[in-house]
């Protein structure tokens, strides 16, 4: 088969990954060498679907012995199959990273024979491409699950990245549409990526030519929609994620039917929850960067998302006690809550306020968006000049705010599972 | 370089050569005159004052000693903000610059935390452009194989390649490679071990051969190849890598477009 037919096939199957990160570590080239990476990561394209393309994210292969209904390369699926040799992806990766199309390699599999043979191709593909090739670009590798500790070490030692997809966001779901993958079968190698890091680390701060273990840490991703968990489901899985598991990552995809199963949304008329996975994305960064905890955000009796705001405006809504922050004196904390300051605005605030007390013009020039912000903040004590809202107001304008988005998909899809949920 | 209060100072319109440490000269010659910077014009930006205008010879020492107060006086953040400052598009770019560093002599560094001040605040915002491309073109730029030398062509708007340059020689340390500046007419060289950034008139890259077309068909095929149908966007596409861009990526390029010339500089 031609490389571009087998490009094309196994790009076709590795697309419904989210995760195109190139971010967490900092590596100079050396001489001799080729490839560097930044901390911030590096978008080199969009493509049509406005996802960033960031690293050359193909499988190894297409063939599969699972049977998982939500995969587009389960076994039972009539697809055209093939795989690439270790040394047509060095080429593909070098001759695409030279030209600067990508930032590095992101190297998924299906599970060809078995776990233990895919990932020692995996392997195989690595080595070349770090030790012949010397290739100092990024790597993002997906651990297989199954796979010898052994072998999974081995492959960390050669990305920079690992990831184990949790799929579904609970073990029914999982047992019932991946009959082949057990949630332990998951937990177990993020368990031991999570200590080979540890480790790693450790040995680092002895010596700082100790081998590097997936030094820009580790990643998941799990199918959203094609299950009946809730948000709040999601999200205490996805918060329970980071702190147990100390992930860098935790990725959405919006399902996207390729599949006829019964068990499954019916591919007729079905829209992926594309909004639903913006709003979780939303949550996920509040999670992070914003000190909220998944409780806060949701609970059994609110157990979505609003389609209509943002979560940040949602939670902000239901807390009036909360509100106006004076932007004066209010801690990093509290101006962190306020909807219309982000983490940097923030930072600019505490920063510029040194200088004088900040009034609403100044804040928009702090990067502040006072559309939002007008309705929850006071500058020395005095609201936005031309403010009269009720409360029910704000949350009619903020609504407003978001319409140009919420016109191009009906928000009906959301509550698609309600019933069932 | 005593007094710093300006109050008084007579105002004149300076005419220099364009660089960096050309207008670096004129902050020297202001000072020393005790005389207010009102108007800046270069070569190519003809301009007509109301200011008694004085042609300023670029002196290297006198540059020199502005340059080395500048980390001193405003910290090395501000004196970033200042080199940075003179890469970007902004309209009025060198009394922008004169007016920050007249208030950041005066204030001091703390002068940098003063953002809602509209001198400390356009100049921030202009930087942060510059920086904000130059991030983008790190992954927007596309090289093209011409007999083992890489070679890109970019159309900024801010003069990117001093940013560029750090980030691609640490990327490809073993190649040698050309970025041709179209929009302001430079060209980054580097080969292992050196690199230079040139005024370049015109420049054109040779036609793709063979080998280098078929990389360009793979990474198109691949291009359209990852996107999902079901989630087309074209708007999200847009706003996170503007039209502006398109024209120097490989992706949007069929295979037979040719770069058109570059259209004469007007006179």
């Amino acid at each position: 088969m031609e490389l571009m037919d087998k490009l094309t096939i196994l790009t076709d199957a590795a697309k419904y990954d989210a995760a195109c990160t190139s971010s967490g570590l900092d590596r100079a080239g050396r001489p001799g060498t080729m490839g560097s990476t930044m901390a911030a990561g590096c978008c080199h394209s969009f493509s049509a679907d406005g996802r960033c393309i960031s690293l050359l994210k193909v499988l190894l292969t297409n063939r599969c012995i699972y049977d998982c209904q939500y995969c587009v390369n389960r076994r039972s699926n009539d697809v055209r199959r093939t795989a690439f040799t270790p040394r047509e992806l060095c080429e593909l990766t070098i001759g695409f990273y030279r030209r600067n199309y990508i930032e590095g390699l992101f190297l998924s599999s299906a599970v060809w024979g078995s776990p233990d043979k895919t990932t020692e191709l995996m392997i195989e593909t690595l080595r070349l491409l770090r030790e012949e090739y010397a290739f100092g670009g990024y790597i993002h590798a997906k651990a297989i699950p199954g796979a010898a500790p052994l072998l999974t070490h081995r492959l960390g030692l050669l990305a920079d990245r690992l990831s184990v997809n949790i799929e579904l966001p609970s073990e029914q779901s999982l047992g019932l549409l991946a009959p082949d993958k057990a949630k332990t079968s998951i937990l177990t190698p993020m368990a031991q990526i999570r200590d080979g890091i540890a480790a790693s680390k450790g040995e680092l701060a002895l010596s700082r030519k100790a081998p590097k273990f997936a030094p820009a840490g580790q990643s998941t991703q799990m199918i959203v929609g094609a299950t009946p968990e809730t948000d709040f489901q999601i999200l205490r899985l996805t918060e329970g994620l980071y702190k147990k598991y100390q992930l860098k990552r935790v990725f959405f995809s919006a399902y996207m039917p390729v599949s006829n199963s019964k068990l499954l949304p019916a591919p007729q008329g079905f829209k992926p929850p594309l909004l639903r996975e913006h709003r979780l994305y939303q949550a996920d960064w509040l999670l992070r960067f914003y000190h909220f905890e998944a409780s806060e955000l949701l609970d059994e009796a609110h157990p979505n998302f609003n389609p209509l705001v943002d979560p940040k405006c949602s939670w902000a809504l239901a807390h009036p006690e909360f509100f106006p922050v004076e932007v004066n004196t209010a801690d990093y904390e509290v101006l962190l809550r306020v909807p219309g300051v982000g983490v940097t605005s923030a930072r600019r605030i505490l920063s510029a306020r040194r200088w004088g007390a900040l009034t609403f013009a100044g804040l928009k020039k702090l990067g502040v968006v006072l559309k939002r912000a007008q309705y929850f903040l006071t500058c020395s004590g005095k609201t936005a000049e031309g403010l009269r809202v009720k409360e029910d107001g704000i949350l009619r304008h903020l609504v407003a705010l978001e319409r140009p988005m919420l016109s191009r998909e009906a928000p009906e899809q959301l509550s698609l599972f309600e019933e069932t949920g | 370089m005593g007094n710093y209060d300006m109050t008084g100072w007579p105002q004149v319109a300076y005419t220099y050569d364009g660089t960096f440490d050309g207008f670096l000269t004129c902050v020297y010659e202001s000072y020393v005159h005790r005389e207010r910077a009102a108007a800046f014009s270069a070569p190519g930006q003809a301009q007509i004052s109301l200011y008694p205008g004085r042609p300023v010879e670029t002196h290297p020492e006198h540059a020199r000693r502005v340059r080395q107060s500048l980390p001193r006086r405003l910290s090395p953040r501000g004196a970033r903000l200042v080199t940075y400052g003179f890469l970007t598009a902004l309209p009025d770019r060198e009394q922008s610059l004169y007016d920050f560093l007249a208030l950041g002599f005066r204030r001091g560094p703390s002068v940098l935390h003063d953002l809602t001040d509209q001198r400390v605040f356009v100049l921030d915002r202009a930087v942060k452009h510059l920086t904000g491309e130059a991030h983008l073109l790190k992954g927007f730029i596309r090289f093209s194989d011409q007999s083992g030398v890489l070679v890109a062509e970019i159309e900024p708007k801010n003069r990117v390649l001093p940013l560029l340059r750090t980030h691609f020689c640490a990327r490809y340390p073993s190649e040698a490679f050309v970025i041709y500046d179209r929009t302001h007419r430079e060209a980054l060289f580097y080969r292992p071990g050196e690199w230079a950034i040139v005024p370049l008139e015109n420049f054109r890259a040779a036609g793709p051969d063979k080998s280098e077309r078929d990389w360009r068909a793979l990474w198109r095929r691949f291009y359209h190849t990852v996107s999902i149908e079901g989630r087309y966007n074209p708007r999200c596409r847009m706003t996170h890598m503007p039209k502006r861009y398109w024209g120097c990526m490989t992706e949007f390029q069929t295979e037979d477009t040719e770069r058109p010339a570059l259209p004469q500089r007007p006179e």
